[in-house]
Protein backbone atom coordinates (compact mmCIF):
# COMPACT_ATOMS: atom_id res chain seq x y z
CA UNK A 1 0.00 0.00 0.00
CA UNK A 2 2.92 2.33 1.03
CA UNK A 3 6.30 2.04 -0.69
CA UNK A 4 9.42 3.34 0.44
CA UNK A 5 12.46 3.30 -1.55
CA UNK A 6 16.08 5.20 -0.60
CA UNK A 7 14.09 8.15 1.36
CA UNK A 8 15.77 10.66 2.52
CA UNK A 9 14.85 13.98 3.91
CA UNK A 10 17.07 17.19 4.66
CA UNK A 11 15.54 20.67 5.90
CA UNK A 12 17.21 22.82 4.19
CA UNK A 13 20.79 22.70 3.97
CA UNK A 14 21.27 20.83 7.39
CA UNK A 15 22.15 17.25 7.85
CA UNK A 16 19.57 14.65 6.42
CA UNK A 17 16.82 13.95 8.99
CA UNK A 18 15.70 10.76 7.39
CA UNK A 19 18.55 8.28 6.19
CA UNK A 20 17.45 5.60 3.03
CA UNK A 21 14.45 4.79 4.58
CA UNK A 22 13.51 1.16 1.88
CA UNK A 23 9.82 -0.46 3.48
CA UNK A 24 6.43 -1.65 3.04
CA UNK A 25 3.35 -0.93 4.90
CA UNK A 26 1.18 -3.62 3.56
CA UNK A 27 -2.38 -3.52 3.67
CA UNK A 28 -4.14 -4.64 6.96
CA UNK A 29 -0.49 -4.06 8.97
CA UNK A 30 -0.04 -3.09 12.40
CA UNK A 31 2.94 -1.62 13.26
CA UNK A 32 4.47 0.88 15.76
CA UNK A 33 6.23 3.31 14.80
CA UNK A 34 9.08 4.24 18.23
CA UNK A 35 12.59 5.83 18.55
CA UNK A 36 14.40 8.18 20.71
CA UNK A 37 12.97 12.12 20.74
CA UNK A 38 14.52 13.73 17.41
CA UNK A 39 15.20 10.41 15.64
CA UNK A 40 12.64 11.87 12.88
CA UNK A 41 9.82 10.27 13.74
CA UNK A 42 7.09 13.19 12.85
CA UNK A 43 9.09 13.82 9.97
CA UNK A 44 8.42 10.19 8.75
CA UNK A 45 4.47 10.54 9.43
CA UNK A 46 4.36 13.62 7.58
CA UNK A 47 5.73 11.64 4.81
CA UNK A 48 3.20 9.31 5.60
CA UNK A 49 0.58 11.71 5.34
CA UNK A 50 1.85 13.78 2.12
CA UNK A 51 2.25 16.78 3.85
CA UNK A 52 5.87 16.91 3.19
CA UNK A 53 7.66 15.40 0.05
CA UNK A 54 11.49 13.48 0.87
CA UNK A 55 14.54 15.37 -1.01
CA UNK A 56 15.43 12.14 -2.36
CA UNK A 57 14.40 8.43 -3.23
CA UNK A 58 10.75 7.25 -4.16
CA UNK A 59 7.60 6.58 -2.34
CA UNK A 60 4.44 5.25 -3.86
CA UNK A 61 1.42 5.86 -1.80
CA UNK A 62 -2.19 3.83 -2.57
CA UNK A 63 0.26 2.49 -5.94
CA UNK A 64 0.76 6.52 -7.23
CA UNK A 65 4.22 7.83 -7.33
CA UNK A 66 3.71 10.89 -4.53
CA UNK A 67 6.64 12.93 -6.47
CA UNK A 68 3.92 13.41 -9.48
CA UNK A 69 0.85 13.99 -8.37
CA UNK A 70 -1.14 17.01 -9.22
CA UNK A 71 -2.23 19.41 -6.17
CA UNK A 72 -5.92 18.80 -6.37
CA UNK A 73 -5.73 14.94 -6.21
CA UNK A 74 -4.07 15.10 -2.62
CA UNK A 75 -6.91 15.20 -0.89
CA UNK A 76 -8.78 12.50 -2.49
CA UNK A 77 -5.42 10.40 -1.59
CA UNK A 78 -5.61 12.07 2.06
CA UNK A 79 -9.59 10.90 2.41
CA UNK A 80 -7.75 7.39 2.49
CA UNK A 81 -5.45 7.88 5.21
CA UNK A 82 -6.66 9.16 8.70
CA UNK A 83 -4.34 11.03 11.39
CA UNK A 84 -4.21 11.49 14.96
CA UNK A 85 -2.22 14.91 15.56
CA UNK A 86 -0.18 15.25 18.58
CA UNK A 87 -1.82 18.42 19.54
CA UNK A 88 -5.25 17.18 18.46
CA UNK A 89 -6.11 19.85 16.40
CA UNK A 90 -9.56 19.88 16.82
CA UNK A 91 -12.14 22.88 16.16
CA UNK A 92 -13.32 24.84 19.15
CA UNK A 93 -16.14 26.38 17.56
CA UNK A 94 -17.59 22.84 17.06
CA UNK A 95 -18.76 20.00 19.28
CA UNK A 96 -17.41 16.96 20.05
CA UNK A 97 -19.86 15.31 17.79
CA UNK A 98 -19.35 18.06 14.89
CA UNK A 99 -15.82 17.80 15.13
CA UNK A 100 -15.52 13.89 14.68
CA UNK A 101 -17.99 14.13 12.24
CA UNK A 102 -16.25 16.76 10.00
CA UNK A 103 -14.02 14.61 7.46
CA UNK A 104 -17.91 13.30 6.12
CA UNK A 105 -19.37 16.23 6.45
CA UNK A 106 -16.49 17.67 3.71
CA UNK A 107 -17.01 14.70 1.93
CA UNK A 108 -20.55 16.07 0.92
CA UNK A 109 -22.50 13.59 3.11
CA UNK A 110 -25.91 14.27 4.48
CA UNK A 111 -25.75 14.60 8.06
CA UNK A 112 -28.96 12.07 8.22
CA UNK A 113 -26.82 9.15 7.32
CA UNK A 114 -23.81 9.44 9.44
CA UNK A 115 -25.13 10.54 13.00
CA UNK A 116 -25.95 7.60 14.09
CA UNK A 117 -22.32 6.07 13.23
CA UNK A 118 -20.59 9.13 15.05
CA UNK A 119 -22.65 8.47 18.29
CA UNK A 120 -21.90 4.87 18.39
CA UNK A 121 -17.70 5.39 17.33
CA UNK A 122 -18.30 8.20 20.55
CA UNK A 123 -20.12 6.33 22.81
CA UNK A 124 -17.19 3.18 22.19
CA UNK A 125 -14.34 6.07 22.64
CA UNK A 126 -15.82 6.65 25.95
CA UNK A 127 -17.70 10.70 24.98
CA UNK A 128 -21.12 9.55 24.52
CA UNK A 129 -21.93 11.96 27.25
CA UNK A 130 -19.58 14.77 25.76
CA UNK A 131 -21.43 14.31 22.84
CA UNK A 132 -22.61 18.44 23.00
CA UNK A 133 -19.46 19.47 24.31
CA UNK A 134 -16.77 22.44 23.29
CA UNK A 135 -13.25 20.97 22.84
CA UNK A 136 -11.88 23.60 25.66
CA UNK A 137 -14.27 21.74 27.86
CA UNK A 138 -12.84 18.40 27.44
CA UNK A 139 -10.04 17.25 29.12
CA UNK A 140 -6.71 15.92 27.46
CA UNK A 141 -7.78 12.82 27.35
CA UNK A 142 -11.10 13.10 26.47
CA UNK A 143 -9.49 15.65 23.03
CA UNK A 144 -6.99 12.47 22.75
CA UNK A 145 -9.93 10.31 22.25
CA UNK A 146 -11.85 12.60 20.14
CA UNK A 147 -8.99 12.94 17.82
CA UNK A 148 -8.70 9.44 17.09
CA UNK A 149 -12.63 9.05 16.87
CA UNK A 150 -12.01 11.92 14.10
CA UNK A 151 -9.70 10.04 12.15
CA UNK A 152 -11.48 6.37 12.26
CA UNK A 153 -14.71 7.79 11.25
CA UNK A 154 -14.17 7.30 7.48
CA UNK A 155 -12.80 3.92 8.38
CA UNK A 156 -9.65 5.09 6.50
CA UNK A 157 -7.19 2.44 4.92
CA UNK A 158 -4.24 3.79 6.79
CA UNK A 159 -4.44 4.99 10.36
CA UNK A 160 -1.52 7.54 11.31
CA UNK A 161 -1.26 7.73 14.94
CA UNK A 162 1.23 10.09 16.92
CA UNK A 163 1.64 9.20 20.77
CA UNK A 164 -2.46 8.55 20.51
CA UNK A 165 -1.99 7.08 24.47
CA UNK A 166 -0.04 10.39 25.29
CA UNK A 167 -2.91 11.49 27.64
CA UNK A 168 -4.63 8.81 28.78
CA UNK A 169 -4.61 6.52 31.53
CA UNK A 170 -3.65 3.16 31.16
CA UNK A 171 -6.88 1.43 31.30
CA UNK A 172 -7.89 4.04 28.68
CA UNK A 173 -4.99 3.34 26.52
CA UNK A 174 -5.86 -0.25 26.41
CA UNK A 175 -9.03 0.40 25.50
CA UNK A 176 -7.68 2.46 22.55
CA UNK A 177 -5.18 0.07 21.80
CA UNK A 178 -7.99 -2.42 21.51
CA UNK A 179 -9.78 -0.21 19.45
CA UNK A 180 -6.90 0.22 16.56
CA UNK A 181 -6.71 -3.27 16.67
CA UNK A 182 -10.16 -3.93 16.16
CA UNK A 183 -10.06 -1.43 13.09
CA UNK A 184 -7.06 -3.70 11.86
CA UNK A 185 -9.18 -6.48 11.94
CA UNK A 186 -11.48 -4.78 9.64
CA UNK A 187 -8.70 -3.72 7.05
CA UNK A 188 -7.11 -0.54 8.29
CA UNK A 189 -3.48 -0.72 8.03
CA UNK A 190 -1.91 1.28 11.33
CA UNK A 191 0.95 2.93 12.28
CA UNK A 192 0.99 4.14 15.94
CA UNK A 193 4.49 6.60 16.73
CA UNK A 194 5.04 6.15 20.15
CA UNK A 195 7.08 6.00 23.47
CA UNK A 196 4.56 3.95 25.28
CA UNK A 197 6.84 0.53 25.62
CA UNK A 198 4.02 -0.76 27.79
CA UNK A 199 1.52 -0.01 25.23
CA UNK A 200 3.99 -1.77 22.68
CA UNK A 201 3.83 -4.97 25.10
CA UNK A 202 0.56 -5.22 24.89
CA UNK A 203 0.80 -6.10 21.02
CA UNK A 204 2.95 -8.53 19.05
CA UNK A 205 3.21 -6.28 16.07
CA UNK A 206 5.74 -5.37 13.92
CA UNK A 207 8.40 -2.64 15.25
CA UNK A 208 10.10 0.23 13.17
CA UNK A 209 12.97 1.83 15.03
CA UNK A 210 14.29 5.04 14.26
CA UNK A 211 17.48 6.06 14.96
CA UNK A 212 19.66 8.80 14.01
CA UNK A 213 17.31 8.85 10.71
CA UNK A 214 17.65 4.91 9.93
CA UNK A 215 14.83 2.74 10.30
CA UNK A 216 14.91 -0.74 11.75
CA UNK A 217 12.44 -2.81 11.56
CA UNK A 218 11.51 -5.71 13.70
CA UNK A 219 8.93 -8.19 12.15
CA UNK B 1 -44.43 -7.89 32.30
CA UNK B 2 -40.98 -9.36 30.67
CA UNK B 3 -40.94 -7.21 27.53
CA UNK B 4 -41.17 -3.86 29.97
CA UNK B 5 -37.77 -3.45 29.88
CA UNK B 6 -37.39 -3.91 26.22
CA UNK B 7 -40.15 -1.52 25.45
CA UNK B 8 -38.86 1.13 28.07
CA UNK B 9 -34.94 0.60 26.25
CA UNK B 10 -36.94 1.13 22.89
CA UNK B 11 -38.63 4.49 24.24
CA UNK B 12 -35.24 6.10 25.41
CA UNK B 13 -34.73 9.21 23.59
CA UNK B 14 -32.57 9.49 21.02
CA UNK B 15 -29.12 11.26 21.93
CA UNK B 16 -29.93 14.49 20.87
CA UNK B 17 -27.00 16.71 19.42
CA UNK B 18 -27.57 20.58 18.38
CA UNK B 19 -28.62 21.83 14.85
CA UNK B 20 -24.75 21.66 13.08
CA UNK B 21 -22.95 24.45 13.85
CA UNK B 22 -21.17 26.16 10.65
CA UNK B 23 -17.68 25.29 9.56
CA UNK B 24 -16.17 28.65 10.02
CA UNK B 25 -17.18 30.28 13.58
CA UNK B 26 -20.27 32.67 12.58
CA UNK B 27 -19.06 35.56 14.84
CA UNK B 28 -15.62 36.47 16.82
CA UNK B 29 -14.33 39.62 17.47
CA UNK B 30 -12.39 39.95 13.99
CA UNK B 31 -15.32 39.34 12.20
CA UNK B 32 -17.43 41.87 14.07
CA UNK B 33 -14.59 44.58 13.45
CA UNK B 34 -14.68 43.73 9.43
CA UNK B 35 -17.94 44.55 9.33
CA UNK B 36 -17.69 48.08 11.07
CA UNK B 37 -15.09 48.65 8.78
CA UNK B 38 -17.05 47.72 5.66
CA UNK B 39 -19.99 49.71 7.36
CA UNK B 40 -17.60 52.66 7.62
CA UNK B 41 -15.75 52.53 4.03
CA UNK B 42 -19.21 51.64 2.58
CA UNK B 43 -20.77 54.79 3.92
CA UNK B 44 -18.46 57.03 3.16
CA UNK B 45 -17.74 55.78 -0.67
CA UNK B 46 -21.44 56.29 -0.69
CA UNK B 47 -21.48 59.74 0.49
CA UNK B 48 -18.49 60.68 -1.79
CA UNK B 49 -20.25 59.36 -4.70
CA UNK B 50 -23.44 60.82 -3.75
CA UNK B 51 -21.85 64.15 -3.17
CA UNK B 52 -19.94 64.02 -6.43
CA UNK B 53 -22.92 63.12 -8.78
CA UNK B 54 -24.60 66.30 -6.64
CA UNK B 55 -21.77 68.75 -7.43
CA UNK B 56 -21.01 67.20 -11.11
CA UNK B 57 -25.43 67.89 -11.87
CA UNK B 58 -24.87 70.98 -10.53
CA UNK B 59 -21.49 72.21 -12.23
CA UNK B 60 -23.43 70.78 -15.75
CA UNK B 61 -26.21 73.05 -14.85
CA UNK B 62 -24.22 76.12 -14.34
CA UNK B 63 -23.17 75.88 -17.75
CA UNK B 64 -25.69 74.50 -19.56
CA UNK B 65 -27.83 77.07 -17.84
CA UNK B 66 -25.79 80.17 -19.25
CA UNK B 67 -24.73 78.89 -22.88
CA UNK B 68 -28.63 78.01 -23.42
CA UNK B 69 -28.98 81.77 -24.55
CA UNK B 70 -27.34 84.51 -26.61
CA UNK B 71 -28.15 88.62 -26.04
CA UNK B 72 -28.42 91.07 -28.97
CA UNK B 73 -27.79 94.64 -27.85
CA UNK B 74 -29.50 97.49 -29.74
CA UNK B 75 -28.11 101.25 -28.71
CA UNK B 76 -30.14 103.79 -29.26
CA UNK B 77 -29.66 105.81 -31.98
CA UNK B 78 -31.50 109.18 -32.96
CA UNK B 79 -31.71 107.90 -36.33
CA UNK B 80 -32.84 104.34 -35.06
CA UNK B 81 -36.49 103.42 -34.78
CA UNK B 82 -35.69 101.03 -32.42
CA UNK B 83 -39.15 98.68 -32.04
CA UNK B 84 -38.38 98.07 -35.67
CA UNK B 85 -34.46 97.43 -34.71
CA UNK B 86 -35.73 94.58 -32.10
CA UNK B 87 -38.13 92.86 -34.17
CA UNK B 88 -35.02 92.80 -37.00
CA UNK B 89 -32.66 91.63 -35.03
CA UNK B 90 -35.06 88.98 -33.79
CA UNK B 91 -36.36 88.17 -37.22
CA UNK B 92 -32.27 88.15 -38.34
CA UNK B 93 -31.00 85.83 -35.71
CA UNK B 94 -34.08 83.68 -36.15
CA UNK B 95 -33.13 82.75 -39.54
CA UNK B 96 -29.75 81.52 -38.45
CA UNK B 97 -29.79 77.14 -37.41
CA UNK B 98 -29.28 76.53 -34.43
CA UNK B 99 -31.37 79.31 -32.70
CA UNK B 100 -35.27 78.26 -31.22
CA UNK B 101 -36.60 81.32 -30.24
CA UNK B 102 -36.31 85.16 -29.68
CA UNK B 103 -37.59 86.80 -27.35
CA UNK B 104 -38.00 90.78 -26.91
CA UNK B 105 -37.31 92.12 -23.49
CA UNK B 106 -39.98 95.03 -23.91
CA UNK B 107 -40.01 98.01 -22.10
CA UNK B 108 -41.54 97.24 -18.72
CA UNK B 109 -39.56 94.20 -18.61
CA UNK B 110 -36.14 97.10 -19.32
CA UNK B 111 -37.39 99.62 -16.91
CA UNK B 112 -37.70 96.43 -14.27
CA UNK B 113 -34.08 95.49 -14.99
CA UNK B 114 -32.42 98.93 -14.01
CA UNK B 115 -35.13 99.63 -11.52
CA UNK B 116 -32.43 98.68 -8.56
CA UNK B 117 -30.11 101.40 -10.10
CA UNK B 118 -32.56 103.87 -11.26
CA UNK B 119 -35.42 103.29 -9.00
CA UNK B 120 -39.17 103.56 -10.18
CA UNK B 121 -41.30 105.14 -12.47
CA UNK B 122 -38.07 105.10 -15.23
CA UNK B 123 -38.95 107.14 -18.41
CA UNK B 124 -36.69 105.08 -21.05
CA UNK B 125 -37.43 107.32 -23.33
CA UNK B 126 -35.62 109.95 -21.57
CA UNK B 127 -32.42 108.16 -21.34
CA UNK B 128 -30.22 106.18 -23.79
CA UNK B 129 -30.92 102.80 -22.14
CA UNK B 130 -29.91 100.01 -24.71
CA UNK B 131 -32.79 97.26 -25.44
CA UNK B 132 -32.19 93.64 -25.29
CA UNK B 133 -33.17 90.62 -27.25
CA UNK B 134 -32.94 87.20 -25.95
CA UNK B 135 -32.48 84.43 -28.02
CA UNK B 136 -32.42 80.56 -27.29
CA UNK B 137 -30.41 78.05 -28.86
CA UNK B 138 -29.43 74.71 -29.37
CA UNK B 139 -27.00 74.49 -27.28
CA UNK B 140 -25.54 71.29 -28.98
CA UNK B 141 -25.40 72.73 -32.38
CA UNK B 142 -24.87 76.15 -31.80
CA UNK B 143 -25.67 79.03 -34.89
CA UNK B 144 -22.38 80.44 -36.40
CA UNK B 145 -22.20 83.74 -34.03
CA UNK B 146 -19.15 84.98 -36.03
CA UNK B 147 -22.03 85.01 -39.11
CA UNK B 148 -24.53 86.37 -37.28
CA UNK B 149 -22.51 88.92 -35.76
CA UNK B 150 -21.81 90.32 -39.22
CA UNK B 151 -25.04 90.25 -40.95
CA UNK B 152 -26.31 92.09 -38.04
CA UNK B 153 -23.92 94.89 -37.73
CA UNK B 154 -24.63 95.21 -41.39
CA UNK B 155 -28.24 95.28 -41.19
CA UNK B 156 -27.86 97.41 -37.83
CA UNK B 157 -24.91 98.77 -37.00
CA UNK B 158 -25.97 99.77 -33.40
CA UNK B 159 -26.57 96.19 -32.63
CA UNK B 160 -24.41 93.97 -30.49
CA UNK B 161 -24.02 90.03 -29.89
CA UNK B 162 -23.56 89.12 -26.67
CA UNK B 163 -22.42 85.58 -27.31
CA UNK B 164 -21.57 84.83 -23.81
CA UNK B 165 -18.98 82.61 -24.64
CA UNK B 166 -16.40 84.36 -22.32
CA UNK B 167 -18.64 83.33 -19.42
CA UNK B 168 -19.34 80.06 -20.64
CA UNK B 169 -15.98 79.18 -21.58
CA UNK B 170 -14.92 80.13 -17.66
CA UNK B 171 -17.89 78.17 -15.99
CA UNK B 172 -16.98 75.42 -18.15
CA UNK B 173 -13.60 75.31 -17.19
CA UNK B 174 -14.62 75.51 -13.73
CA UNK B 175 -17.51 72.78 -13.97
CA UNK B 176 -14.99 70.75 -15.33
CA UNK B 177 -12.55 71.37 -13.07
CA UNK B 178 -15.21 70.67 -10.43
CA UNK B 179 -16.14 67.43 -12.01
CA UNK B 180 -12.59 66.25 -12.18
CA UNK B 181 -11.91 67.03 -8.61
CA UNK B 182 -15.23 65.17 -7.41
CA UNK B 183 -13.97 62.00 -10.01
CA UNK B 184 -10.75 62.20 -8.36
CA UNK B 185 -11.59 62.50 -4.62
CA UNK B 186 -14.18 59.63 -5.40
CA UNK B 187 -11.42 57.24 -7.20
CA UNK B 188 -9.56 58.06 -4.14
CA UNK B 189 -11.99 56.67 -1.71
CA UNK B 190 -13.05 53.93 -3.70
CA UNK B 191 -9.10 52.77 -3.63
CA UNK B 192 -8.70 53.49 -0.04
CA UNK B 193 -11.97 51.24 0.67
CA UNK B 194 -11.02 48.72 -1.72
CA UNK B 195 -7.92 48.30 -0.05
CA UNK B 196 -9.00 48.55 3.69
CA UNK B 197 -11.33 46.30 3.07
CA UNK B 198 -8.94 43.75 0.94
CA UNK B 199 -6.22 44.37 4.10
CA UNK B 200 -9.38 43.94 6.85
CA UNK B 201 -10.61 40.60 4.95
CA UNK B 202 -7.45 39.55 5.22
CA UNK B 203 -6.72 40.15 8.69
CA UNK B 204 -9.85 38.49 9.41
CA UNK B 205 -8.88 35.25 7.79
CA UNK B 206 -5.30 34.95 9.34
CA UNK B 207 -7.17 34.13 12.50
CA UNK B 208 -8.83 31.13 10.58
CA UNK B 209 -5.74 29.53 9.15
CA UNK B 210 -6.34 26.68 11.60
CA UNK B 211 -9.42 26.31 10.11
CA UNK B 212 -8.39 25.80 6.93
CA UNK B 213 -5.33 23.64 7.96
CA UNK B 214 -7.90 21.35 9.50
CA UNK B 215 -10.62 21.07 6.95
CA UNK B 216 -7.29 20.25 4.36
CA UNK B 217 -5.98 17.82 6.30
CA UNK B 218 -8.93 15.84 6.72
CA UNK B 219 -9.44 15.79 3.16
CA UNK B 220 -11.38 18.77 2.13
CA UNK B 221 -11.03 20.18 -1.30
CA UNK B 222 -10.07 23.99 -1.71
CA UNK B 223 -12.56 24.26 -3.06
CA UNK B 224 -15.39 23.55 -0.76
CA UNK B 225 -12.75 25.26 2.05
CA UNK B 226 -12.89 28.60 -0.37
CA UNK B 227 -16.72 28.44 -0.68
CA UNK B 228 -17.42 27.87 2.98
CA UNK B 229 -14.99 31.15 3.64
CA UNK B 230 -16.88 32.31 0.99
CA UNK B 231 -20.40 32.42 1.61
CA UNK B 232 -18.99 33.32 5.86
CA UNK B 233 -17.76 37.08 4.31
CA UNK B 234 -20.44 37.40 2.08
CA UNK B 235 -22.80 37.37 4.88
CA UNK B 236 -20.69 40.10 6.76
CA UNK B 237 -20.00 42.04 3.88
CA UNK B 238 -23.70 42.32 2.85
CA UNK B 239 -24.23 43.40 6.66
CA UNK B 240 -21.77 45.75 7.00
CA UNK B 241 -22.29 47.60 3.26
CA UNK B 242 -25.91 47.23 3.49
CA UNK B 243 -25.38 49.56 6.93
CA UNK B 244 -23.16 51.69 5.28
CA UNK B 245 -24.96 52.11 2.52
CA UNK B 246 -28.44 52.72 3.83
CA UNK B 247 -26.88 55.32 6.20
CA UNK B 248 -25.30 57.32 3.17
CA UNK B 249 -29.16 56.86 1.47
CA UNK B 250 -30.43 58.13 4.81
CA UNK B 251 -28.06 61.34 5.03
CA UNK B 252 -29.16 62.13 1.44
CA UNK B 253 -32.85 62.31 2.25
CA UNK B 254 -33.05 63.69 5.21
CA UNK B 255 -30.48 66.50 3.99
CA UNK B 256 -33.37 66.78 0.81
CA UNK B 257 -35.85 66.35 2.92
CA UNK B 258 -34.40 69.92 4.85
CA UNK B 259 -33.64 71.92 1.90
CA UNK B 260 -37.25 70.88 0.68
CA UNK B 261 -38.88 71.88 4.19
CA UNK B 262 -36.58 75.15 4.28
CA UNK B 263 -36.87 76.19 0.67
CA UNK B 264 -36.45 79.90 0.16
CA UNK B 265 -34.93 80.51 3.38
CA UNK B 266 -31.28 81.95 3.15
CA UNK B 267 -29.68 79.25 4.86
CA UNK B 268 -31.42 76.85 1.63
CA UNK B 269 -30.66 79.59 -0.91
CA UNK B 270 -26.94 79.23 0.09
CA UNK B 271 -26.52 75.59 0.41
CA UNK B 272 -28.58 75.08 -2.95
CA UNK B 273 -26.21 77.81 -4.42
CA UNK B 274 -23.10 75.65 -3.44
CA UNK B 275 -24.26 72.20 -3.79
CA UNK B 276 -26.88 71.83 -5.93
CA UNK B 277 -30.15 70.06 -4.90
CA UNK B 278 -29.68 67.92 -2.14
CA UNK B 279 -31.66 64.94 -3.91
CA UNK B 280 -29.21 62.61 -5.16
CA UNK B 281 -31.91 60.83 -7.48
CA UNK B 282 -32.49 57.69 -8.82
CA UNK B 283 -29.07 57.32 -10.61
CA UNK B 284 -27.70 58.01 -7.07
CA UNK B 285 -29.59 55.31 -5.42
CA UNK B 286 -28.46 52.55 -8.04
CA UNK B 287 -24.79 53.75 -7.11
CA UNK B 288 -25.20 53.53 -3.61
CA UNK B 289 -26.34 49.91 -4.12
CA UNK B 290 -23.68 49.41 -6.98
CA UNK B 291 -21.37 50.53 -4.37
CA UNK B 292 -22.75 47.96 -1.83
CA UNK B 293 -22.61 44.96 -4.38
CA UNK B 294 -19.08 45.74 -5.31
CA UNK B 295 -17.60 45.93 -1.53
CA UNK B 296 -19.67 42.47 -0.78
CA UNK B 297 -18.01 41.08 -4.19
CA UNK B 298 -14.69 42.39 -3.11
CA UNK B 299 -15.00 40.97 0.16
CA UNK B 300 -16.44 37.47 -0.80
CA UNK B 301 -13.73 37.55 -3.72
CA UNK B 302 -10.74 38.79 -1.38
CA UNK B 303 -11.95 35.40 1.09
CA UNK B 304 -11.74 33.24 -1.83
CA UNK B 305 -8.64 34.22 -3.12
CA UNK B 306 -6.89 34.50 0.09
CA UNK B 307 -8.34 30.50 1.56
CA UNK B 308 -6.92 29.47 -1.99
CA UNK B 309 -3.73 30.81 -1.65
CA UNK B 310 -3.32 29.72 1.98
CA UNK B 311 -3.90 26.18 0.95
CA UNK B 312 -1.52 26.68 -1.97
CA UNK B 313 1.31 27.73 0.40
CA UNK B 314 0.32 24.74 2.78
CA UNK B 315 1.02 22.48 -0.10
CA UNK B 316 4.12 24.70 -1.24
CA UNK B 317 5.41 23.80 1.79
CA UNK B 318 4.71 20.21 1.23
CA UNK B 319 7.47 20.48 -1.59
CA UNK B 320 9.81 22.29 0.12
CA UNK B 321 10.99 20.52 2.75
CA UNK B 322 13.41 23.72 3.99
CA UNK B 323 10.24 25.49 5.22
CA UNK B 324 8.16 23.73 7.99
CA UNK B 325 5.87 26.73 9.26
CA UNK B 326 2.02 25.74 9.08
CA UNK B 327 2.58 22.54 9.13
CA UNK B 328 0.64 20.53 12.15
CA UNK B 329 2.97 18.94 14.56
CA UNK B 330 3.00 15.20 13.38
Amino acid sequence: MIHFENVGLRYGMGPEVLRDLTFDIPRRSFQFLTGPSGAGKSTLLRLLFLSLQPTRGLIRTFDRNIATIPREELPMLRRRIGIVFQDFRLLDHLTTYENVALPLRVRGKDELSYRADVIDLLKWVGLGERINVLPPVLSGGEKQRAAIARALIDRPELLLADEPTGNVDPPMARRLLSLFMELNRLGTAVVIATHDLSLMDQVDARRMILSQGRLDIYE
Amino acid sequence: MQQEPQERQQKRPEMRVRPTAPIVPPSNVSGNALMCVIAIMAFLACLTYGAVSMVRATAASWQSQISREITIQIKPDDKLDMEAALNDARDLALTFTGTRDGQIVDRAATARLLEPWLGEGLDLDELPVPRLVVITIDERDPPDFAAMRKALSEKIPQAFLDDHRTWVNRLVAMAETTAWIGTGVLILVFSAMVLTVVFATRGALSGNRHIIEVLHFVGAEAGFVATEFQKHFLKISLKGSFAGGALAALVFAIAGYWQGRSLATPESDQATALFGTFSVGPGGYLGIAATMIVIALLTTLTARFTVMRTIFEIDRIRSDPARTDGLPET
